[in-house]
């Protein structure tokens, strides 16, 4: 039943395969299209089965691949171990939500992306479902990876997805920019994530997310010290935070709208960035022995919340605005992960990835339809000649808003119902935060669809055609109900959502466990099952008891209800006073507070302050350091050639003037020697004969007196 | 054949040198030919080192003894262990590629280079077979021989200067080696009365700590110029950029190995007091190559220079995996090794290339070639993500592993050793963006022909070997694994748990021994696995079970670890 899980990644990245090497040289962009949402179409098919089958139960299943890394012997904190990787697929509730949510989503995109790209070259356009399909792969890798590795793998590729399909249009210079930039600032993060992943083998001896659940479970709850586990866990966020755009590392994610989008929609705003919240999540038993680190996660993703949505409310670009949106609205998940709401922040992130998707995908008509115009101030009156992408863009801007009975009403309100119980400072930054967020995205749809100005494009915008407006619907239909599956029990739902979730991410380790590949269940499967779900309740309120909360009542339930659907009228109807109405009031506002203005225009000038001390820093850097390397390492080498060939010249100066002037002067010496005897040399016979009797006197002289 | 099988893959390329002195100097294409098929030979006859690994020999596998030089003690003596084996098919796939990739390159003394070429693979060959010391040390001589030359007729810049450079560096290295060399020698004379260079019985000496530690050193200055380590690498630079492509490959992909090899097979084995004695001098040194070579990579304008030096800092990392003295960290390392050979000596190719076309390597006469050559656009994309670690790619694999190990005993060297991942992402992204991406502004480059066929056929092997290595490294690490196994006996047995921690039987069969535990009858943990937990042996090839495995190695002997005790809030954090 669950081995087909493997098909999941695999469809898509054949028809990446496909695309890849065969259609961007011969297909046409029809067949491009065909084979990209096919495989898409198969994929959510089996997400759908893989999501009834762990509705029916509340099992994680395994599914082993092959092997990997083979066991190398370690010695780590729990003795001897073996550091090794498998290809294992995890199937339970979460994963299945997870992939449901990236095929699904991953699907319409697709189908939108068709004719959204039909202007693209043929080549570029089966290059761009290549990229679009792989990423989609790796997406569904990372959320069914069933250990640190093969979850890692999805991470990176889906990394790199992203650098390809914000860079899609690389001859432009700013888009080839943020691509690099992303990767970066990713990488970055994924330096925190990868050395996590190694602290935590060396904690556990393992890098399987069950075994690293139990193992977890039965450490001590690190309330008070900064201990062992919340390094990993910090570790661990700080990789999050890369991937999910946090404080500090925010910063890739608005120019990642370079791309198109398409991209911005599904990797941008519904699935990629939401990997860090998925780890979270994922690693709900560790990061709850973590208080220290969830206090911080809590923090940053309060302040990130807070500071992207006062960005988003002066922004112009249409993109830019959602970009700072997701950001902020990513923020608010990960304080809901902070307050221990685990499964509040899934919610969460379902219907922001409807409603956010929706949002990007109507900014992509509207973009279209003003023949590539992504200037709010340029645009206006578009209400009229676009109705479907006005109509369902209100109804995601009203989802995001908060609004009832739309999805994001249900999942915010849970975050804000949640954190309240928790911190009240926190609370009240979300609740700003909501209030921002319903002023932003209506002060967007006000400059977008209203005003009466005629827009500026010579020829009269249009309707994008019926592949893009039927993603369009779909998702504003799951907008509005998507919600429902989180309804909490104060209006007389079930909160399906988190029963369901509940054995991934319940602060618990009773998680039932199966590894299943290739056989049927085996006989008592189902006495496991239920075995498991009573120790699931039982762990669930051991862990109220050692965690008390003051639980919401059913008043205080209402009133934050109340009140938070208050906000976002607010926000709503402020927006509407200020740039439908009275279109001077902003104007005025910001020559009034022109200092505050300029701050959030530039974006509080932390990219400044980045490119000033980080990116700056580093290429100084490596300048100097090619400098000391030329001059100092390299000249401390060549100052050894030059100091041997001074030698050598001396040498040679002391061969030349001393050992051979030497030689030379014994050679002189003897010619010149020679000169004087040479002298005798005559040739004649009569002097050599001479010479003969002189001697002859001579040795007879001596002879006779020496007698 | 099977007995002298060292000895014929050895002496295959010197032969095919002889070969072409035979060939009319003319003739250049015969001679190309020849010389390709000297190398494909090559390449295959060394392919039953892959195929007939025995995975359960301890010693010295297609060994071959010959007397050398009797009155010294010296043989003739070849042997591989997996490490060896793999640099030696690495050896043979890369000199197949150098001739390949000479083909329209180099046009003048054809026939020179190519007898270079094939004598400089003799040369890379013998010390990788070599057990016999000296031996060694006389492979690791010739080789500098034919790479001078190579750089210096065939080179481009100040060739001159880096052939020279080159050659006397390495030089002052290997007088140094031969003195630890000689030292060992005689201390071993002097302690079993027999005079031997035999790398087996070296390594059972008893060495004095003192003696030790000048050995090491000695030892050291020779290897680590050639590895490069910081600070000795400012050879490599200038040597890799002025080398033609084919030298430029060989040098990356398989001379450097020479130092790395070195520090394996004897610094490790023989001197295992004093190599942990510097494991702190030799890691600082190669954290601070890993982050220094990457900063200055950052900096280049000359796309061969950035190249050459990315390889500083990936080959720090590999030190610095070795170093850890861990098996998983020294299995990264060794791995690392083949797989920098891959990516790097790719990217030299891929220099090459371009460099074929324009005859320029600064990086800021390129841009926007993707849309002129966009199958080379693939294969540099494919090379840069397996040299920055892309996870499924080879790259990944190797710096995991060597991290992982570097981790297990030092997590902050680990932390630090980290941040290269990241600045190689910086520094190759901003090298493809600045030569890939942008507009083609340039008609020069607008007119660049893509790769052709023959280019392709250079490519496809270490793509190919990228691939499997990054999703199916098992039969890599499995090669690797005996010499690991010995070193690490040998260097440090502590780190090495007598038992793996690896149940033999397990498989896809539902694991659900687990009854009677605490809080959950199908959660398998330490708690259950011994009770009916098989034995743990250390048979690789059984497909390791991924529940009961190291989580619960440690339970036969202690109680599952309920609270935590006082070590675990602060080892992960290395403090």
């Amino acid at each position: 039943m669950t081995t087909f899980v493997w098909l999941l990644p695999f469809f898509p990245a054949a028809g990446a395969a496909i695309n890849g090497l065969f259609g961007i040289r011969w297909f046409s962009r029809g067949v491009t299209a065909a084979i990209a949402c096919v495989s898409m179409l198969v994929s959510l098919a089996l997400a759908i089965a893989g999501g009834v089958n762990a509705a029916r139960a509340p099992i994680a299943r395994e599914v082993f691949l092959g092997e990997w890394i083979p066991p190398i012997p370690a010695v780590t904190l729990k003795g001897a171990a073996a550091f090794h990787a498998s290809w294992v697929l995890l199937i339970d509730p979460l994963a299945a939500v997870m992939a449901l949510v990236v095929t699904g989503i991953g699907f319409l995109i697709h189908l939108y992306s068709t004719a959204y790209m039909r202007s693209e070259p043929r080549g570029s356009y089966a290059r761009f479902f290549c990229y679009l399909n792989l990423f989609c792969a790796f997406m569904l890798l990372l959320v069914l990876g069933g250990n640190f590795i093969v979850m890692f793998v999805g991470w990176e590729g889906v990394g790199l997805c992203s650098y390809l399909l914000i860079g899609f249009w690389y001859h432009k210079g700013s888009a080839a920019n943020a691509g690099r930039k992303a990767f970066i600032v990713n990488r970055i993060g994924d330096w925190g994530f990868l050395v996590g992943i190694m602290a935590a083998f060396f904690a556990f001896g393992t890098l399987d997310f069950q075994a690293v659940a139990a193992q977890a479970g039965r450490w001590p709850i690190e309330r008070a010290q900064f201990g062992g586990l919340s390094i990993i866990c910090l570790l661990l966020f700080v990789g999050a935070a890369g991937k999910s755009a946090q404080i500090p590392l925010y910063v890739w994610l608005p120019d990642a709208m370079e791309g198109p989008t398409p991209v911005s929609a599904l990797i941008h705003a519904a699935t990629m960035v939401t990997a860090g919240v998925y780890i979270v999540a994922r690693n709900a038993v560790l990061f709850s022995h973590a208080p220290l680190v969830l206090a911080i996660i809590a923090i940053v993703g309060a302040l990130t919340a807070l500071m992207a949505a006062s960005i988003a409310i002066v922004q112009t670009d249409i993109k830019r605005v959602l970009a700072y949106s997701t950001i902020s609205q990513l923020g608010l998940m990960f304080l809901a992960a902070g307050v221990g709401a685990v499964s509040a922040a899934v919610f969460h992130l379902v219907t922001h990835a409807f409603f956010k998707a929706l949002l990007f995908l109507g900014s992509g008509a509207v973009i279209h339809a003003m023949a590539g115009e992504q200037d709010l101030r340029r645009m206006g009156g578009l209400k009229r000649y676009l109705p479907v992408t006005f109509v369902t863009m209100v109804v995601g801007a009203l989802a995001i808003a908060g609004i009832p009975p739309l999805a994001g009403f249900f999942s915010k309100d849970e975050i804000l119902l949640q954190t309240f119980g928790r911190n009240r400072a926190l609370w009240v930054l979300a609740s700003i935060t909501s209030l921002l967020t319903a002023f932003y995205m209506f002060r967007l749809i006000a400059f977008t669809f209203y005003g009466t100005d005629e827009p500026s494009s010579p020829h009269p915008p249009h309707e994008a055609p019926g592949t893009m407006t039927v993603p369009l619907m779909i998702l504003a239909i799951g907008t509005i109900v998507v919600g429902f599956m989180g309804i909490p029990r104060t209006l007389g739902g079930a909160n399906a959502i988190e029963h369901f979730l509940a054995p991934s991410i319940a602060e618990t380790r009773a998680v039932a466990f199966l590894k299943v590949a290739g056989q049927p269940d085996p006989p008592g499967t189902q006495e496991m099952i239920a075995q498991a779900r009573e120790e699931l309740e039982r762990d669930r309120a051991a862990h109220r008891a050692a965690f008390p909360v003051s639980e919401a009542t059913e008043g205080r339930a209402w009133a934050l209800m109340l009140l938070s659907t208050l906000l976002g009228a607010t926000g709503m109807a402020a927006a509407w006073r200020f740039y439908v109405n009275h279109p001077e009031v902003p104007r005025r506002a910001a020559e009034r507070w022109s200092g505050v203005h300029a701050l959030l225009l530039n974006k509080y000038y932390v990219d400044d302050l980045y490119d000033a001390t980080i990116v700056r820093g580093t290429f100084g850097a490596a300048r100097e350091l090619w400098r000391v390397d030329l001059r100092l390492i390299d000249g401390f080498v060549n100052a050894w050639g030059v100091t041997t060939r001074v030698l050598a010249w001396m040498s040679h100066m002391i061969d030349k003037v001393g050992v051979d002037g030497a030689v030379n002067a014994a050679g002189w010496s003897a010619g010149e020697g020679s000169f004087l005897v040479r002298r005798g040399q005559t040739g004649l016979v009569q002097n050599y004969a001479l010479v003969i009797i002189l001697g002859l006197f001579g040795f007879l002289t001596v002879y006779l007196l020496a007698r | 054949m099977m007995a002298h099988l060292l000895t014929l893959i050895l002496f295959t390329p010197l032969a095919g040198a002889g070969l072409l002195l035979c060939v009319p100097r003319a003739q250049e294409q015969a001679i190309r030919w020849t010389a390709a098929i000297v190398a494909t030979l090559g390449f295959l006859l060394s392919l039953p080192l892959w195929f007939r690994y025995d995975f359960t020999a301890t010693g010295w596998q297609f060994a071959e003894r010959a007397e050398w030089i009797p009155s010294i003690g010296a043989w003739y003596y070849l042997g591989v262990d997996g490490y060896s084996a793999l640099l030696i098919l690495l050896t043979t796939l890369i000199g197949a590629i150098a001739v390949l990739c000479s083909w329209a390159g180099i046009t003048e003394r054809v026939k020179e280079y190519y007898v270079s070429l094939l004598i400089l693979q003799t040369g890379l060959l013998g010390a990788f077979m070599a057990v016999d010391f000296l031996l060694f040390f006389l492979f690791w001589e010739v080789m500098l021989v034919p790479m001078y030359f190579l750089i210096g007729i065939w080179g481009g810049g100040r060739r001159l200067y880096s052939a020279i450079k080159f050659f006397l560096y390495t030089l002052v290295g290997s007088v140094v080696m031969l003195l630890g060399i000689l030292a060992l020698y005689f201390h071993g004379h002097s302690v079993t009365g027999a005079y031997t260079f035999d790398v087996t019985e070296l390594q059972q000496l008893t060495i004095p700590f003192a003696l030790q530690k000048w050995i090491f050193l000695a030892l050291f200055f020779g290897f680590a110029i050639k590895v490069p380590m910081f600070p000795f690498h400012t050879w490599l630079p200038d040597a890799h950029t002025d080398a033609p492509t084919a030298g430029s490959v060989i040098l990356a992909a398989i001379m450097l190995k020479m130092g790395t090899y070195g520090f394996v097979r004897f610094s490790l084995p023989i001197l295992p007091d004093a190599s942990r004695y510097f494991v702190p001098l030799v890691a600082a040194l190669a954290i601070v190559g890993i982050v220094y070579g990457a900063l200055v990579a950052l900096a280049q304008t000359d796309w061969k220079r950035l190249v050459a030096y990315s390889s500083v800092s990936h080959m720090g990392m590999v030190m610095l995996g070795m170093f850890a003295l861990t098996p998983v960290g020294l299995t990264g390392g060794l791995l690392q090794q083949i797989n920098h050979g891959i990516s790097t000596g790719a990217l030299f190719l891929i220099v090459g290339i371009v460099y074929e076309r324009r005859h320029t390597r600064e990086i800021a006469e390129y841009g926007g070639l993707s849309k002129a050559m966009p199958v080379f656009a693939a294969v540099f994309l494919i090379m840069t993500l397996s040299s920055i670690g892309l996870p499924a790619l080879n790259g990944f694999i190797g710096e995991l592993l060597i991290l992982q190990g570097v981790y297990i005993v030092h997590p902050i060297w680990a932390g630090v050793g980290a941040v290269g991942i990241v600045l190689g992402a910086a520094y190759m992204l901003w090298l493809f963006q600045r030569t890939m991406f942008g507009t083609l502004d340039r008609p020069e480059n607008a007119s660049m022909a893509d790769l052709g066929a023959r280019e392709i056929v250079t490519f496809a092997p270490l793509i190919a070997l990228a691939v499997w290595i990054g999703i199916y490294p098992a039969p890599f690490i499995r090669r690797l694994e005996g010499t690991v196994t010995r070193v690490t006996a040998r260097v440090n047995p502590a780190a090495q748990p007598a038992v793996a921690g690896v149940p033999a039987a397990a498989g896809p069969a539902l694991n659900d021994t687990g009854a009677g535990t605490g809080f959950n009858p199908t959660l398998v943990t330490c708690d259950s696995a011994p009770a009916a937990g098989p034995k743990p042996s250390a048979t690789p090839s059984a497909p390791p079970d991924f529940v009961t495995i190291a989580s619960c190695a440690d339970s036969p002997s202690k109680p599952a670890p309920k609270p935590a005790p006082k070590a675990p809030p602060k080892k992960p954090g290395g403090r």
